[in-house]
């Protein structure tokens, strides 16, 4: 492992989407929107919040950026409370365009809500609440960073992440069952099937830069014997980045498109891939928005899904995963929906050599990459490895040359930490080690 | 002087401390109302779970990496509710104004405790200027909150001691105590009401809602 310099201060990374609207954003209509987000938006968690942290500083264990850039005071959760609402609050709206564009890198860049520190806080003050508020102010005054608001803005003209054409999805799927029928011919992706039990939808990035995953996602539900379908229409994409750029009239259309096609079809359950804030967003913060508890039918994880596959022996294992595997507790399926031990019962089926990370489950430390944080772009690629030295580090303690994520932001958010660390792994996704040691029939 | 401080002016001190925490309460409640997530997010079942693994230390891993902090918060915080109400010299007092009265703990007993509140605040005190991330986010008042806090047993344990002959001590120990009782729903020291709430409703998000566990 090599550790690259970090620099005692973040240099200004140059972004559009913050600094143009610097220029041209008055400080009276900055104020007005602060005011009447905290009034409006916020009311009682807020208040209960501000008032309680007795400023002890306990939450610092908990931040991985903390921790990362050797206990820097800025960096502790509460510090990044302190470095925007608390001032904000304090001043009542009246800041300056300087703490603005901290607070912005702060907020979007330097939190990714993955909500580890509450669980170190000894009130259990929800942090990761503050900073999606913050977020949410940023929104309203339109200061969001450009790649992510670029994101926002697909979704909210296609209902997808990654600005895909209705018939570009369709010649996506049956290209791809295409292929998986030349390994074996009885592979299908049956689309619009109106009354089938799941209901399968996939993150935006799939169709267009991973679409093998919806070859191997074929294999297993063929092979498993399921009666699934996937939507031929928008609605596919379980993904929602608005749910991070505080965009969440945007983040609920996603989800209410998102769920009345699961209805549509009629199904029993929607089985979704391997990504954890999809879950977030389609289970508890869509439905909030939509003033649901719930969503109208049961979401099932990947990790559950393959649990129930290989619990059930509807897959058998061929010959067990030789390279030594260590796994990423994704923070919105693990701190998020408690699948940690599933996740573990799957290693062990596929793995001959599992190797668990520690400190582990709901205490793992955050990939850098959810929360929005790697769809800021790649003009701001740095502060996120800098913030991520622990993760290396929890890594390389494990010796093991796989890690396995079953979340494409973790995905992509290791893979990052791996090349600019120099651990020598590879990530892989659960549904890409199952598809090498299954028996196919 | 004496009869004013331990008469009216202990009364006001009560009336303002319940009616504050009472305001607080009431205010919140129905701001939390308005919020919609919150209410229905409570589960006593989990709020009592994740109640549990942070009121006994070593339960939680955060307490489990810092053993001399937890060993000095949970002491300070125990003994600093349990003398007031089971001091024997202010039992006495309730006996002689309403008939009633809490049982007594031994006066060696209380002053051990007292003198582990002292000493807490004071590793506070000092925790707040030394360690980097405590005092990066702190200000002014909350140096002047723990002094505060733990003023009342400072004055008390000089005061039962007779360090001084006479009754200034007795009286600036009463005025420290009201000032302490005054100031609890108005400043941060409201955690005490607000803590098993907070702990409740982050028990109830990562247990009932979502599965998982928050210590």
């Amino acid at each position: 492992m090599q550790v690259p310099e970090v620099p005692k201060e973040i240099p200004r990374i140059e972004d559009p989407g913050i600094d143009q609207r610097l220029e041209e954003i008055s400080l009276e209509e900055v104020e007005r929107v602060i005011v009447e987000t905290l009034d409006k938006e916020a009311a009682a968690r807020l208040k209960v919040y501000l008032e309680t942290c007795v400023h002890c500083g306990l939450c610092s264990e908990g931040c991985h950026y903390f921790l990362s850039h050797d206990k820097d005071p800025r960096y502790a959760p509460v510090s990044k409370v302190k470095q925007t609402l608390w001032e904000m609050a304090r001043r009542k709206g009246k800041v300056d365009k300087e703490f603005l564009r901290n607070a912005a890198r702060i907020a979007f860049l330097e939190c990714g809500a993955c909500r580890r520190c509450s669980m170190y806080c000894p009130f259990g003050i929800d942090i990761a609440y503050m900073t999606m508020l913050v977020r949410r102010i940023f929104h309203k005054l339109k200061m969001v960073p450009q790649n992510l608001q670029d994101t926002v803005n697909s979704h909210s003209v296609t209902m997808n992440q990654m600005w895909v054409q209705q018939d570009e999805w369709i010649d996506t799927l049956q290209w791809q069952e295409e292929e998986t029928r030349d390994e074996y011919p009885a592979a299908r992706i049956p689309l619009e099937k109106e009354g089938a039990e799941i209901m399968y939808s996939v993150i935006g990035p799939e169709p267009k830069i991973l679409a093998q995953l919806l070859g191997n996602i074929s294999l297993i539900m063929t092979a498993a014997g399921y009666d699934w379908t996937m939507p031929a229409t928008d609605g596919w994409d379980n993904s929602n980045m608005a749910m991070y750029s505080g965009d969440f009239e945007i983040m609920a259309r996603v989800e209410k498109l998102h769920w009345e096609t699961a209805q549509r079809l009629r199904v029993k359950r929607v089985v979704m891939g391997e990504c954890g804030h999809a879950f977030r967003g389609a289970v508890y913060d869509g439905p909030r928005w939509l003033g649901w508890t719930e969503p109208p039918i049961p979401m099932v994880h990947a990790i559950e899904f393959y649990y129930e596959l290989l619990k059930e022996g509807r897959i058998k294992v061929r010959e067990k995963y030789k390279k030594p595997v260590t796994i990423q507790d994704p923070c919105n399926t693990v701190r998020g929906r408690g699948l940690g031990d599933k996740l573990r019962y799957i290693m062990d089926m596929l793995c001959e050599d599992f190797r668990d990370v520690n400190p582990n489950q709901e205490h793992n430390y955050c990939c850098g990459a959810g929360g929005g944080l790697i769809n800021c772009g790649p003009n701001w690629k740095k502060v996120r490895m800098w913030g991520n030295r622990v993760k290396a580090e929890q890594l390389e303690a494990t010796g093991a040359q796989i890690v396995c994520t079953p979340c494409h932001n973790c995905h992509s958010g290791i893979e990052d930490i791996i090349g600019h660390y120099k651990l020598g792994m590879h990530v892989k996704f659960i549904s890409e080690i199952l598809v090498e040691v299954m028996e196919k029939p | 002087m004496y009869d004013f401080i331990s008469g009216p002016l202990v009364w006001v001190a009560f009336l303002v401390f319940f009616g504050g925490l009472l305001y607080k309460f009431v205010t919140t409640y129905a701001a939390a109302r308005r919020e919609k997530v919150v209410l229905p997010t409570f589960s006593l079942k989990h709020g009592l779970r994740s109640l549990a693994h942070w009121v006994i230390p070593f339960r939680n891993r955060n307490t489990r990496l810092r053993p001399i902090f937890t060993l000095v918060s949970f002491g300070f915080h125990t003994c600093l509710l349990v003398t007031p109400l089971f001091l024997m010299a202010h039992n006495v007092l309730w006996r002689r104004a309403f008939g009633v009265s809490l049982p007594s703990i031994p006066d060696p007993l209380a002053d051990v405790m007292t003198v582990i509140v002292i000493l807490g605040g004071a590793f506070f005190f000092a925790r707040r200027i030394a360690v980097p991330v405590v005092r990066y986010v702190s200000d002014w008042k909350d140096f002047v909150l723990l002094l505060v806090a733990v003023a009342p047993f400072v004055t008390g344990f000089l005061s039962t001691h007779q360090v001084l002959p006479g009754e200034k001590l007795l009286i600036l120990h009463i005025v420290t105590g009201v000032a302490w009782l005054v100031i609890i729903p108005f400043t941060r020291i409201v955690h005490m009401l607000w803590y098993p709430f907070t702990r409740a409703f982050m028990g109830s998000e990562f247990g009932a809602v979502r599965h998982a566990r928050d210590w």
